[in-house]
């Protein structure tokens, strides 16, 4: 096989996880319009893919984290409530310079993270400094260690190899941490909803027979659906403005985010057409989300 | 009714650990980067687990304040910066939102619909798309690398101006028509009697500005660009990456990464209750 956009030479090569691809690699210069233009669209198509599964990672798994926690400390019967919820709402209030910091240590090569996996017989991967992407880790796996043909056709500078990379193992650092982080704001969101349902409901359909699971997802989850479109409203717009992290894991094929370039292209470039322009992209791609959830699923608002 | 107050011991069991485990994973990060702080690099660095610095060493907060030869951090320049910030952010945001609040819940005035949905229209926007054009605008201004151009964008926030408008709202009229028959003015009755009344709505704003204000990080890293007025933020984020010619210190970054939290964390163990009040207003928003 040929080599092909995007693919390694040898850094990749430990053991069986062996023949990943990334984006980091400059693309050959195909196109005749000049090398700065392609790979500006490189690394804008490269942001665009970072941040989508980001977005696709922290937004379900901070809504599911929130929502169990608040099931959780509804349980009348647990002494202590209060308590847990401060220590679980803490880092929401907390600066994220602050948090970035602790976690690229926690995440750090022989970080705790790392010595945590190695009591259980694991070897951590160097967290925040390896490029390879998630899914691309997981077709190495079972055998695909080479891009098929057909994924080698570039989408906008970047071979489709690479745009079904998965978040990259550095950018699940930042999904860990953003999860962590916001976790407790929605988790006070869905315990304001739940202090809203009608306690008779529940012991009306516990006396018709309804187990937990049963109650929970028949009654408490249909009762908690404004709540739950409000917090997946705001994750979803907040997701896909993530700056602060980025910033500190720094200039990174693989974690930079289109708010990241805007930045970087303005300050560090001064390209600020290009960076306005990357804002404004953004900016209507936010919206249109937006407005296209609220069709889809209506305003849940419900007075 | 007493048929749901029982629960099976295993039941309370789970529930326990599922909440020591959770606890953990929320707390036990600011455990191990307050250990870090009294550990030497290498200790760090090898055993970033432990939670027992070994050798403990004070160094990393000796150089946080200054008192080694081998040049530190300008932490106390940061932490003055961050306090002047805040302090004027804060003042401001009590006094306008709060003023602007109020003329959108009471006042008749034409447009007020108008102002009223630019409002709620801004608060839509997201914050990365306003990094360039804030810069632009302070340069224009000449208020980039001065303390106004630190404070003056984000002195209001429709955020704000949106708690204290539906705060107002919910404060009956009778008090506002005695004083206006007693011949006070809009302004008269607006400091001497509603403000009074609306005393846990102004708590809950100026908890939620300070925190704004202190743990702000964009703002300040487009408006300034000489190091004498970083905080502790774009200090921080700064000398962390590098800029300040460092490398990876982590007993000193997280030290004053601690430092930097400890008076958001004073501020929210005191005030929790407003701390969640303030983010269910804020949430409504949506």
């Amino acid at each position: 096989m040929t080599s092909s956009v995007g693919s390694t030479t040898g850094t990749a090569g430990t053991g069986e996880l062996a023949g990943t691809l990334e984006a980091t690699a400059a693309p050959p210069p195909r196109r005749p319009r000049g090398r700065g233009s392609a790979l500006r669209r490189q690394n804008f198509a490269t942001s665009i893919r970072n941040n989508f599964y980001f977005v696709l990672f922290v937004v379900p798994l901070q809504t599911a984290l929130a929502l169990f926690l608040a099931v959780l400390l509804n349980n009348k019967f647990l002494r202590g409530r209060s308590y847990f919820r401060t220590a679980f709402f803490f880092p929401s209030v907390t600066s994220s310079i602050a948090t970035t910091l602790v976690f690229l240590f926690l995440f750090s090569g022989g970080g705790a993270v790392n010595q945590l996996l190695g009591y259980v017989g694991l070897h951590g991967p160097n967290w925040t400094a390896d490029p390879r992407g998630v899914f691309h880790q997981a077709l190495g796996a079972v055998g695909v260690d080479s891009t098929p043909g057909w994924a080698r056709h570039e989408f906008f500078n970047l071979s489709w190899w690479d745009w079904f990379s998965g978040p990259s193992i550095a950018m699940i650092v930042i999904i860990t941490l953003v999860v962590w982080t916001t976790s407790g704001t929605f988790m006070l969101m869905f315990l304001a909803g739940l202090q809203n349902i009608n306690e008779e409901v529940l012991e009306a359909s516990e006396v018709d027979g309804a187990d937990a699971w049963q109650r929970f997802r028949l009654v408490t989850l249909p009762m908690l659906r404004p709540t739950l479109i409000l917090v997946l409203t705001l994750g979803l717009i907040s997701t896909w403005q993530v700056f602060d992290q980025i910033y500190l894991t720094g200039n990174n094929p693989a974690t930079i985010t289109p708010a990241y370039l805007s930045y970087n292209q303005s300050f560090q470039n001064s390209a600020f057409g290009i960076g306005a322009a990357i804002a404004f992209l953004l900016f209507a791609l936010i919206i249109l989300l937006a407005a296209v959830q609220r069709r889809l699923i209506g305003t849940g608002e419900d007075d | 009714m007493p048929a749901r107050t029982y629960s099976p011991p295993w039941r309370r069991g789970v529930g326990y650990a599922l909440l020591i485990f959770f606890a953990v994973v929320f707390i036990g990060p600011f455990l191990i980067q307050l250990a870090t702080s009294f550990k030497t690099d290498a200790d760090a660095a090898n055993n970033s687990l432990s939670l027992i610095p070994h050798p403990a060493t004070l160094s990393a907060w000796k150089r946080i304040f200054g008192f080694t030869e081998n040049a530190g951090i300008p932490f106390g320049r940061w932490l003055t910066n961050s306090i002047i910030v805040a302090t004027f952010i804060t003042l401001g945001r009590v006094f306008l939102d709060s003023l602007a609040g109020y003329a959108l819940a009471r006042l008749r005035f034409p447009g007020r619909q108008a102002v009223f949905w630019s409002i709620l229209a801004i608060l839509a926007v997201p914050g990365a798309v306003l990094l360039i054009p804030r810069f632009l605008v302070l340069k224009e201004l000449t208020l980039f690398n001065t303390y106004p151009g630190m404070i003056l964008p984000i002195v209001a926030d429709a955020a704000g101006i949106f708690l204290m408008r539906q705060f107002f709202v919910n404060i009956p009229t009778t008090m506002e028509e005695a004083a206006r028959i007693d011949g006070a003015g809009v302004f008269r009755t607006y400091w001497s009697v509603i403000l009074p009344v609306a005393r846990p709505g102004l708590i809950t704003l100026t908890i939620l500005s300070f925190q704004g204000s202190w743990n702000e990080f964009q703002l300040f890293l487009v408006s300034t660009s000489d190091p004498k007025y970083n905080t502790l933020t774009t200090g921080l984020a700064k000398f962390s990456s590098g800029q300040l010619g460092a490398g990876t210190q982590y007993p000193l970054t997280l030290g004053a990464a601690l430092l930097s939290t400890i008076p958001m964390a004073i501020v929210f163990f005191a005030f929790q209750r407003h701390f969640i009040g303030g983010q269910l207003a804020a949430a409504v928003k949506g």
